[in-house]
């Protein structure tokens, strides 16, 4: 046994081991290209869901946006205050908090108020279905409630209630993540305050909505005429709240013969359903206590 | 030449690395999900494939045949193709920053993957010359491709399909790789036929 034959192995692996080394130490110096530490910081203060809220292809870009000035630091929607602050600390800017948004279905179409056209037995997402004559249900413009909207959500926001997509307040987000998703186009993000909302996207004359679900806006436009603040206006048929003049008074949902408009409230975290609602706004809330 | 295309041709359709030599399943199964990720993934694996020949080549018939140290070969390999790839990446980043970014996560992904290393050392098993292993290697990268993106459309189709619930995700795909896989055993015999 020579002690070559262990030496010179050794040897020549530790050599090619310092060769490399040595070469990517080198190139590492001189190819180098400077990353920003303070990319790595804010990335960290995000909350990593990867929504694409802020619309960046995910938290690492977002983080590499905002540390090169080409994004404000409150775009994170997950994140909230809590990212903002952080963002804030590290590049010392002093950005203020946007307006926290959420996420509503603009549909109430229950198995008990709407029905079946057909049985729709294929593949198993609102997507497909809804490319086989706008999906099983009587309303073309409702809810299909095949969940795609449940599987975008990355908080787990959005649950499918007796056929129909509700979204739970007290865990959106606001990220708008389910708004693409939805082939019908029901789902919009609106002031997560208290609002008052029409729940339906019918479309179609009166009659025709009628008959299609028991919820449906007929276009009646009562509510229109019930509103002091000439917030609410009929358009194409349905009934659109403009949130900037809306006073939340409940006149609208009082009036309505169809419970089409919903009042939705901060405090209880819910979205409470027009169907739900016995009385306007301010006298349900009372009652609860 | 027409030995040259012979091992080409060979590396691509033959002796497929993924589905009949079954090396680099991991990216094969991990990164076939979209198509545009599965042609990045491939195109640095074939990158790297043939850069590596090229280095750890003539450092297996320099450095370790004239010392008999043939059995070094795997750890000398791996040292070598890891370095090779983390300076190939901090040269990209600098200078083709636009490479880089198409790469992106593969490249460090791909830097012990066992296709590479396997190119490397069947080249040297296989008793090729230098410019014959640089053409195998360079089959075997575009072999890889051609499994990957055939491998993405098939799960594209997969993603469709209504599979029983018990075998959805891992096990369809394994069955879908393997009747791939089966498919490729048409090819063999092929290339002998075109060349006699």
């Amino acid at each position: 046994m020579n002690i070559t034959t262990i030496l010179l192995p050794t040897v020549i692996v530790a050599a090619i081991g310092l060769v490399c080394g040595l070469g990517l130490a080198f190139a590492s110096k001189f190819f180098g290209v400077k990353e920003d530490e303070r990319i790595e910081l804010v990335r960290e203060v995000l909350p990593g869901a990867n929504c694409g809220a802020c619309g960046f292809a995910g938290c690492d870009d977002y983080a590499k946006a905002v540390c090169e000035g080409n994004a404000q630091p409150n775009q994170c929607v997950p994140g909230g205050a809590s990212a903002l602050k952080g963002i804030n600390g590290i590049l010392g800017t002093n950005a203020a908090a946007g307006q926290k948004m959420a996420a509503i279905v603009a549909c109430t179409g229950k198995n008990t108020v709407t029905g079946k056209r057909y049985e729709y037995l294929g593949i198993d997402t609102c997507k497909a279905a809804n490319m086989l004559y706008g999906g099983g249900g009587k309303c073309q413009f409702g809810c299909i409630g095949l969940g795609d909207c449940v599987r975008g959500c990355q908080f787990g926001a959005i649950d499918i209630i007796n056929g129909v997509a509700m979204v739970n307040r007290a865990i959106c987000m606001g990220c708008g993540v389910c708004r693409d998703t939805c082939p019908k186009a029901l789902i919009s993000l609106i002031p997560d305050d208290d609002s008052v909302f029409v729940t339906c996207s019918n479309k179609s004359k009166g009659a025709v909505a009628m008959k299609v679900c028991e919820e449906s806006c007929i276009a009646c436009r009562r509510c229109e005429k019930a509103c002091d603040s000439d917030a609410i206006k009929v358009n194409d048929n349905l009934a659109f709240i403009d949130t900037d003049k809306c006073t939340n008074c409940g006149a609208c949902i009082a009036v309505c013969p169809r419970k089409t408009i919903s009042f939705i409230s901060r405090q209880t975290g819910k979205v409470m359903l027009s169907s739900e609602l016995v009385a306007p706004p301010e006298t349900a809330a009372s009652s609860e206590e | 030449m027409k030995e040259m295309l012979i091992i080409l041709l060979s590396a691509i359709l033959v002796d497929n690395f993924v589905l009949k030599k079954f090396l680099g399943i991991c990216p094969f199964l991990g990164v076939s999900k979209k198509l545009d990720s599965a042609f990045g993934m491939s195109v640095a694996v074939t990158f790297v494939m043939v850069l590596s020949t090229a280095v750890t080549y003539p450092i297996y018939m320099g450095l370790l045949v004239p010392n008999s140290l043939g059995f070094l070969q795997t750890i000398v390999f791996i040292l070598v193709i890891a370095a090779l790839v983390q300076l190939v990446e901090i040269i990209l980043k600098k200078y083709v920053p636009s490479l880089y970014k198409a790469l992106g996560i593969y490249l460090p992904l791909i830097t012990t993957n066992c296709a590479v290393l396997g190119v490397t050392i069947l080249n040297i098993d296989s008793k090729y010359t230098f410019a014959q292993s640089l053409v195998n290697s360079l089959g075997a990268g575009l072999g890889f491709m051609l499994a990957m993106v055939l491998f993405a459309g098939v799960r594209s189709r997969i993603e469709a399909a209504n599979i029983p619930e018990a075998f959805r995700g891992l096990p369809i795909t394994l069955a879908a790789a393997s009747v791939v896989s089966v498919a490729f055993g048409g090819f063999s015999g092929v290339i002998e036929g075109i060349f006699r």
